[in-house]
């Protein structure tokens, strides 16, 4: 794939890195001449200098003919405008943004930019995935069925622990896709699956019935 | 939003006209260009950030005016007016001329400094 980086801070950087181990054929944009050639040192003639959200730029490095424009400079707004410039000037097929303040997720998806990235939530979600009392992880999100995939864990006050899961009330467009044991090997569950104290549950559910399902896996 | 020399020379032609403005800047600094006579709002605050368009009055406001030093932040700004807030009269300043044209043909109220400077400059020379 032709794929073009907008930006070439630390993120545009080890992005294009992985990205050319891939095979594919990557050009970073990046206005700063010294941060260009210091990549074009490193990973080859890799770096245009200029504006990513300039169509003149974008014409010189053939976006028309681009499967994919990834924009990961560190202001929102200058990856909201390149991505629309690609969008909708180049007609690229796919076109990724990063976010920085997790409120424009948002107001993105509004203005036309299907996929965003928030790289504060998810370094959020990480930094809360380490905490013990952390009830509910976000692990993937399915964009397009509108799902997310979440673990639960069961922890040792929990009101259900002991019961069998056709017991619950699971809210309507969740299920239960694992449950990993604190011991045993991870297992299916069927409706006869006892929950145990310290048992992760994986499972699919909307992001509206997330809170309806934590509360029926830990007893409210 | 924006107090440049464009915003607050606006800012104060519109308030003398009797209009209810309110202008907004990242630093308060730029509001030593209002004229002293200004009787609007003048508030700190990113025009990208929801919360501080609603304080600023967004939701009962009949235009919203982008004119920053930075089209990208323009563009942001007007889109979130016109789509999110549905403001009914949205204008917005954007340098690049290539960038106006898009954003013109994509129903965005937009005008480039640059071509009109030009255009003035050529008619001019030319006269």
């Amino acid at each position: 794939m032709y794929i073009i980086v907008v930006g070439g801070g630390r993120l545009g950087y080890y992005l294009t890195k992985a990205l050319i181990s891939e095979g594919h054929e990557v050009v970073i944009v990046e206005k700063n001449p010294t941060i260009c050639q210091n990549i074009n040192d490193e990973l080859g003639s890799v770096c245009i200098r200029g504006d990513g959200c300039e169509a003149a730029t974008l014409t010189e490095i053939g976006t028309a003919r681009a499967d994919m424009l990834i924009a990961v400079t560190g202001d929102d707004e200058d990856n909201l405008v390149a991505c629309q410039v690609a969008k909708h000037k180049f007609n690229v097929p796919r076109i990724i943004a990063r976010v920085r303040n997790p409120q424009n997720e948002t107001i993105f998806k509004k203005l036309g930019i299907d996929v965003t990235v928030s790289s504060t939530n998810i370094i959020l979600e990480n930094i809360k995935e380490e905490l013990p009392t952390h009830p509910l992880t976000h692990l993937l999100t399915i964009r397009d069925k509108g799902l997310e995939i979440v673990e639960i864990k069961i922890p040792p006050d929990s009101t259900t622990i002991g019961k069998s899961l056709k017991e619950l009330s699971l809210p309507e467009g969740s299920r239960l896709a694992l449950i990993i044991p604190k011991e045993h090997n991870p297992r299916v569950p069927t409706s006869d699956t006892i929950l145990r104290d310290g048992d992760r549950v994986i499972a699919v559910t909307t992001p509206e019935s997330e809170a309806a399902l934590r509360a029926a896996l830990r007893g409210a | 939003m924006g107090c440049g020399r464009v915003g607050a020379q606006l800012a104060g032609l519109l308030d003398s006209n009797g209009h209810l403005v309110t202008i907004l800047d990242t630093d308060d600094y730029s509001f030593r260009r209002l004229p002293p006579t200004f009787s609007g709002t003048a508030l700190v605050g990113n025009g990208l950030n929801e919360e501080v368009l609603k304080k600023a009055g967004i939701e009962e406001a009949d235009a919203f005016v982008a004119v920053t030093q930075g089209d990208n932040r323009n563009v942001m700004a007007s889109q979130i007016a016109k789509h999110i807030f549905n403001v009914p009269r949205v204008i917005c300043r954007i340098y690049d001329p290539l960038r106006q044209e898009l954003y013109s043909t994509l129903g965005l109220e937009a005008f480039s400094p640059t071509t009109i400077f030009a255009q003035i400059l050529r008619e001019k020379l030319e006269s």
